[in-house]
């Protein structure tokens, strides 16, 4: 049935993603390390890590469209689902470096070491074992998804106060997690990284692989998405995202619908975080800011919420531009990014996505009788 | 951490050679010719260690002040005789030799080889004598700070020898603050004594009247010599002083809270009228906040150049400046962005976020990323202590101005036409309409005067914190905390709110350190969002669910 409900999620916008994502995650490595340098095609070693970093933000954006963009829950605490997925992948790097920190202590961390501590504690325990550490990298966000939404959607908190306290639980997390007695290695986060699964996390045969795994979780992360919102339940997120009450009256459980999508979301941003964190190579509290997750919000508006190829457009149209503003003009990206966020509010509700199936529509309506337009479909939301 | 100690040791020795030296030179007086002082001087070195000892209570009863060093010095023994001529000098290394100084004239008489000189020698007796007679002098001292501070010096070594003196300088004493502490002392005094058993209860109860946890010290030193019967009468009063202190202890972390309640209530205060009435989630509120900061920053900057005898008036006038700058911006906002969005919160959200982006890198440009100097004028700096209490006035002012601002808007929001519309308009913004009130013109004052609320905020948080482009980020979560735990639309909602939130912030941190405090507060107010989705005072009606 599984299987059933994957492939009706391989429509025809899913398989054109999906195709794009293979052949990108299957020329990226191959040129970076068969093709010499010199050849015009080959992508060097730094751009393959960053290409990566982009798939992974990209990867946190479709998350993110899933609960905001079908279900309606703007949550500004995706970063910290995010952030728990990397930090979960960092335990496991941490405790593969052995012997080879700079205490030579097999058994902790050298930031341990560096408090005296004598013993592991036992939140520790297991992330040796990678696929202890994989499971533990979707588990833990799913967890803090299910008690947090199951508590916020039971007692009915929506809107902007569900934002506001996605927000605070972002925000306890980031000061918890600089407190050095947490055992997560305080400000300085976990970093130092050696080897992933026995290979060395600096080779760049390690660094295709970890791309080429990015972009086959991504690909495979938007079939499920695309599975979800092209099912009944999917039908049901969007119900819920237009008029909640309705459904509620219709005889629906919106808070489980809403659960389900949250948690559904959560894991999908802790996969993103744990394949973003051997690539860059470390990570640290400041994940956990309000304003990444804000900024992750960003790209989703600019993309297109609710399309699910929008955000993946948005989340790489907008670190590109960034990567080029932070080394370019330092001083004007936080100008540009302000600018965005209030020119896509105000100008492009429905995102870069939107506006080319406008145009297309317009162009379709010129060939075709006029359809009763969208807006006359939509219910009014209840006042 | 040895580090962190070492450098602790270090800036306390610092700070230690700083008093000493200040001390130094507030004694600067010398003894006057032709006073008996220094003839017995010369006697220092001569005779029996006894007969020594009556020189020295011959010179404290000369009540000659600038003695006190001159004492302190020989009990430490860094006191010498120039062997020729007789001469008392303190001495300070050259090479071989020394440089000598006569303490009795203040003059440096010159190098000398080290055998020119002898060290006075002393021992417990003449220690003995030499505290007694510092204490003496100074207890007698023309200057009642110096006598005050005389008397605390003694509570450590007070003895039963102290008494007598406590009373001969009692009997002389007519400044009722320096009799206070006297009495303290002497009653130290008349514990480590064997006086009798009234006299020995009324020490007690002089100690516990004065409280502190060096009573308790005191009266546990007590304990352990005191006589069988009195063992009583000194437990309850360690108990009593234990009671007090804890007393205290809460109300000193009430009043912590209550400040750190007010910095809430100022920063949210202006959110919960955006958010309350328009239903505006103003995530730039925070850099409102920072314009107030800066503007005072500029104002201080033009008055320290200009105008410098005006700088004790510069909050003043910061005040209107920053709430008629930042209400600027806020209807600029308002007019140029929000309008647009009305019924759409989660995307004012965003914009109002790429807004405070904006203010604060312009700030940054403009001004540099680095904190900013604001000063105190004379009036906010210092402290004062009340009762078991420290308050520090720059607190006391911001907990004072918050209800001020509080307290003019409820006056607004309730007895003005204004008010009135804004609380129309909340309500129901179409029947409000209908009822030709301008609600366009209305969202514009209203985000103004948020605005400009935030300004003044601003102008009070310049003062406490640092003035920094990041100034309103670090205010943003927890104002947003305030009015969703206190419930929008509600003014008395926001003051409990944040008094609350202070407080029990305030309370959790001697347990878990001010980060987990935080970190608690946050988790607890996602837990009350649950069992009250709207707030402590919530709106009621219809217009709530909109």
């Amino acid at each position: 049935m599984i299987t059933h409900a994957l492939l009706r999620g391989l429509d025809g916008k899913a398989w054109l993603v999906v195709s794009i994502l293979v052949a990108v995650a299957i020329f990226v490595p191959a040129s970076n390390l068969l093709l010499s340098p010199g050849h015009p095609l080959y992508v060097p070693n730094y751009l393959v890590a960053l290409m990566g970093k982009y798939l992974c933000y990209a990867m946190l954006a479709l998350a993110l469209d899933l609960v905001w963009g079908y279900c309606g829950i703007l949550s500004l605490g995706h970063g910290a689902f995010f952030a728990l997925g990397g930090y979960a992948m960092g335990m496991y790097l941490m405790r593969q470096i052995g012997n080879r920190g700079v205490y030579g202590n097999a058994e902790l961390p050298d930031f341990m070491v560096f408090l005296n501590w004598t013993e592991l504690p036992w939140y520790w325990w297991g992330f040796d074992m990678f696929w202890f550490a994989m499971l533990m990298v979707m588990v833990v966000p799913g967890l803090l998804a299910f008690v947090f939404g199951w508590f916020a959607f039971r007692s009915r908190v929506t809107g902007v106060y569900l934002s506001i306290i996605t927000q605070a639980m972002t925000y306890a997390l980031l000061l918890a997690f600089f407190r050095n007695d947490m055992g997560f290695g305080g400000n300085n986060g976990l970093t130092d990284f050696r080897e992933i699964l026995g290979f060395s996390i600096r080779a760049p045969e390690t660094r295709a692989s970890l791309f080429a795994a990015t972009a086959i979780m991504l690909a495979i992360a938007f079939v499920v998405c695309s599975a979800i919102v092209n099912s009944k339940l999917g039908k049901l997120m969007i119900a819920v995202r237009d008029a909640e009450s309705r459904t509620r009256f219709l005889g629906y459980r919106p808070e489980y619908v809403k659960l389900f999508a949250f948690v559904v979301s959560a894991v999908i941003a802790g996969i993103a975080g744990a394949l973003y964190v051997p690539q860059v190579g470390i990570i640290n509290p400041g994940e956990f800011a309000p304003a990444n997750s804000i900024e992750v919000v960003v790209w989703t508006a600019l993309g297109g919420r609710g399309t699910l190829i929008g955000p993946i457009i948005g989340a790489i149209l907008v670190n590109v531009t960034k990567s080029y503003f932070t080394i370019a003009y330092p001083d004007l990206w936080l100008f540009a990014l302000g600018a965005l966020f209030v020119f896509v509010t105000i100008f492009l509700p429905k995102g870069i996505l939107g506006i080319a199936t406008g145009l297309m529509a317009r162009v379709d309506r010129r060939r075709l009788p006029p359809e009763p337009t969208a807006d006359a479909a939509k219910p009014t939301p209840a006042e | 951490m040895t580090v962190d100690r070492a450098i602790a040791r270090c800036v306390a020795g610092f700070a230690f050679l700083l008093m000493s030296l200040i001390a130094a030179f507030a004694q600067e007086e010398t003894i006057p010719p032709g006073s008996p002082a220094i003839d017995l001087l010369r006697q220092l070195p001569e005779g029996s260690f006894r007969e020594r000892g009556e020189v020295i209570g011959a010179l404290a009863d000369t009540g000659e002040v600038a003695l006190v060093p001159i004492l302190r010095a020989l009990e430490a023994g860094s006191l010498f005789v120039v062997t020729e001529t007789g001469q008392i000098v303190t001495t300070q290394a050259d090479g071989d030799g020394v440089i000598a100084t006569d303490v009795a004239t203040g003059e440096e008489i010159g190098a000398l080889a080290s055998s020119a000189v002898e060290q006075i020698r002393v021992n417990n007796l003449i220690r003995r004598e030499v505290r007694t007679a510092v204490s003496q002098l100074t207890l007698m001292s023309p200057n009642p700070a110096r006598r005050i501070a005389a008397a605390r010096d003694m509570y450590a070594s007070a003895n039963a020898d102290s008494v007598e003196t406590l009373d001969a300088a009692l009997a002389a004493e007519d400044d009722d603050a320096v009799r206070a502490v006297m009495e303290e002392v002497r009653a130290v005094a008349i514990l480590r004594s064997d006086a009798s058993l009234e006299e020995f209860e009324a020490a007690v109860s002089t100690i516990v009247a004065r409280g502190g946890s060096q009573s308790i010290g005191i009266l546990q030193g007590a304990l352990s010599t005191a006589s069988e019967e009195l063992q009583p009468t000194i437990q309850a009063g360690i108990a009593a002083i234990e009671r007090n202190l804890a007393l205290w202890n809460v109300a000193q972390n009430i009043w912590y809270g209550l400040s750190l309640g007010s910095v809430l209530l100022l920063a949210a205060i202006g959110l919960a009228i955006t958010f309350g009435v328009m239903g505006v989630i103003n995530m730039a509120h925070g850099e409102m906040v920072m314009l107030g900061a800066y503007t005072t920053f500029v104002v201080q900057q033009v008055i320290r150049t200009s105008y410098p005898e005006l700088f004790d008036w510069s909050l003043a006038i910061a005040l209107p400046l920053a709430f008629v700058v930042t209400g600027i911006v806020g209807i600029a906002i308002e007019r140029g962005v929000i309008r647009f969005l009305y019924g759409r919160p989660l995307e004012t959200l965003l914009a109002t976020w790429g807004i405070s982006l904006i203010l604060q890198q312009s700030i940054r440009t403009i001004f540099g990323a680095s904190n900013r100097e604001v000063g105190n004028p004379s009036w906010m700096s210092g402290a004062f202590q009340f009762g078991g209490l420290s308050i520090t006035n720059n607190r006391l002012w911001i907990i004072v101005f918050s209800l001020v601002v509080f307290a003019v808007l409820l006056f607004v929001m309730k007895k003005t036409a204004l008010g009135l519309q804004m609380r129309a308009v909340t309500q129901n913004r179409r029947m409000a309409s209908s009822m030709g009130i301008r609600t366009p013109f209305v969202d514009a004052m209203t985000f103004g005067l948020g605005s400009g609320i935030a300004g003044l905020a601003g102008v009070a948080l310049s003062q406490i914190s640092n003035v920094s482009p990041n100034l309103g980020q670090t205010y943003i979560i927890d104002s947003f905390m305030v009015v969703v735990f206190g419930g929008v639309g509600n003014l008395w909602g926001t003051l409990v709110g944040a008094m609350t939130l202070g407080v029990f912030n305030k309370f959790l941190e001697p347990y878990t350190g001010a980060v987990l405090a935080k970190v608690l507060v946050l988790v607890a107010i996602i837990l009350f969002i649950q069992k009250r989705p709207r707030g402590l005072f919530a709106l009621k009606g219809r217009a709530v669910e909109a």
